[in-house]
């Protein structure tokens, strides 16, 4: 793919239980890991333009959990959290991502981050217990169906137990 | 074939077999001209792909756009905060 321009996410598929993102920063790597792991901060940008992020729970250490709160721009409210499983920092984060309505679909994100003439490459690589659950990730991010491709992850979630 | 090969710097039955997988889901054509085979790719096949990922990816990025106005603001602190350590 010959999309490697910094300013948009690159997203790709490497095996059928992952997605990549990629994207490069015109920052140093301490300053986007500390706005990947300050609370007050990741609520300025994790909601994107989906929502407002009311909640950041950030307890970084190995074992440590996290929790995000959104309220969509539809009116419900969306969580999610995890456990930190491996911290190194300004270069990576290992860690566990539920989506509380499908606790099922735990998926495990690693970030890394690579600096090069004061600019930070981001990867975010996730891995999804199941091709369906990874696809229904993916879907979630149509337009104007964020409510149904939630439930939708829920009901895959349920189908797995 | 051969440029392939060339190109590639991969051994020539490795690259028949990711040329066949690739012809078996159409995302190459082949014609013969002689002896040699000539390969075409079709970007055609790989559109509904990157129509599926494209919303996914847009609420990435405008997660990042976001993200990329807190690191300009916290360069900027930084940048204030150098003059005062000093």
């Amino acid at each position: 793919m010959a999309m490697t321009s910094s300013g948009t996410a690159v997203v790709t598929l490497p095996t059928d239980t992952q997605i990549r993102i990629t994207r490069t920063f015109a920052a140093p790597r301490h300053l986007v890991f500390k706005a990947l792991t300050t609370p007050e901060l990741i609520k300025r940008w994790w909601g994107g333009d989906r929502g407002d992020v009311t909640s950041a729970d950030v307890d970084l250490r190995v074992g440590g959990k996290w929790r995000y709160v959104m309220t969509a721009n539809e009116g419900f409210e969306v969580a999610f959290h995890g456990e930190y499983r491996e911290i190194v920092p300004n270069e990576r984060i290992v860690s566990t991502e539920i989506y509380e309505g499908a606790p099922d679909g735990v998926s495990v994100n690693t970030v890394t981050l690579e600096e090069e003439n004061g600019q930070t490459m981001m990867t975010n690589l996730a891995e999804y217990p199941s091709k369906e659950i990874r696809d229904t990730v993916i879907n979630s991010g149509m337009e104007g169906g964020m409510q149904e491709s939630f439930d939708h992850l829920e009901q895959v979630a349920r189908s797995l137990r | 074939m051969n440029d392939l090969v060339a190109q590639l710097q991969m051994a020539q039955p490795l690259v028949s077999k990711h040329l066949r997988v690739l012809r078996e889901v159409g995302l190459v054509g082949v014609r013969e001209r002689g002896r040699q085979r000539l390969y075409r790719l079709d970007g055609q096949a790989l559109k509904p792909i990157h129509d599926w990922v494209k919303n996914y990816e847009r609420s990435w990025s405008q997660r990042f756009d976001r993200l990329e106005v807190v690191l300009e603001e916290l360069k900027q602190n930084k940048e204030e905060h150098d003059g005062d350590d000093k």
